[in-house]
């Protein structure tokens, strides 16, 4: 597994701990009307769909798909690792906005950031998609 | 493929039919002048879809695919995998029972299910942590 496939991975994994943290919290505080636990939601959210499940699809990605026949076999690396570290800005800005004063503008902040990854990801992989016999 | 990715690939692929015959059941209510409480299961449906089927599918695909951890025990320990199954798949049916039930006829009992189940699949996701994060690794 890359570098950076090992780092995305284990980002997921602390996403998807974090994320089933936040989810139980917020089932409990339905069972026992613990209302502020509601303030969880976003992250719970984001956490995992984002967090968890589209960075370690990323990451696996990264390290699975074709590579190419260039010097640098899994493509232009430098644009795949801003891909992660905006995934990661999005998912942060995105999902801890309830926590911060004045913060109603960072879910929409937190979506330009994640758009802005899924782009260079997409940038990134397309021509690793190739059919057998290429190269 | 080993035993345990079985079981949780075709558990995830019963989650799948599950959850979208609970969607559908939802959005179909207003249609078919089905009760419309049946809203509550808006939840269930979610979880069945996200937990039960990507994660499971995630979950079982990983233990078999990722790097081996050593000659011993490549996979890890599989007792705590067959934990993760146990743990994730008991949270996530008594949620889609306690989950419902505790809006249409809410009583303790409920609200003590639901409580356990969270704990139960909070559980289920530490020990899958645990399990796989050694095995994220170079070569």
């Amino acid at each position: 597994m890359p570098p950076l496939s090992y780092w995305a991975v284990r980002a997921s994994l602390i996403y998807l701990t974090a994320g089933m943290t936040a989810g139980s919290w917020l089932l409990i505080g339905k069972a026992l009307g613990v209302s502020e636990a509601w303030i969880w939601l976003p992250f719970h959210i984001e956490a995992l769909l984002l967090g968890f499940v589209l960075q370690l699809t990323m990451g696996v990605a990264y390290w699975i798909l074709p590579r190419l026949k260039t010097p640098e076999d899994r493509g232009n690396t430098v644009v795949a690792v801003l891909a992660f570290v905006f995934l990661n800005a999005g998912v942060l800005i995105g999902s801890l906005w309830p926590f911060i004063p004045d913060g109603a503008m960072w879910p929409a902040a937190g979506r330009g950031l994640e758009l802005i990854a899924v782009v260079l990801f997409v940038t990134h992989v397309w021509p690793r998609i190739y059919p057998y016999g290429k190269y | 493929m080993p035993t345990l990715t079985r079981f949780f690939i075709k558990a995830g692929l019963l989650y799948f039919v599950l959850a979208l015959l609970t969607g559908a059941a939802v959005q179909a209510g207003p249609f078919l002048d089905l009760p419309a409480n049946l809203m509550a299961l808006q939840p269930v449906y979610f979880h069945l879809f996200l937990v039960g089927w990507i994660t499971q599918m995630i979950i079982g695909v990983s233990f078999w695919m990722f790097p081996v951890l050593s000659h011993e025990e490549p996979r890890g320990s599989e007792r705590v995998g067959w934990f993760v199954f146990l743990f994730l798949n008991t949270g996530l049916i008594l949620r889609s029972v306690a989950e419902p039930m505790n809006v249409w006829v809410p009583a303790e009992p409920w609200r003590w299910l639901l409580t356990v189940s969270a704990v139960l699949q909070w559980l289920s996701g530490v020990f899958y942590v645990s399990l796989i994060w050694g095995r994220v690794k170079g070569k």
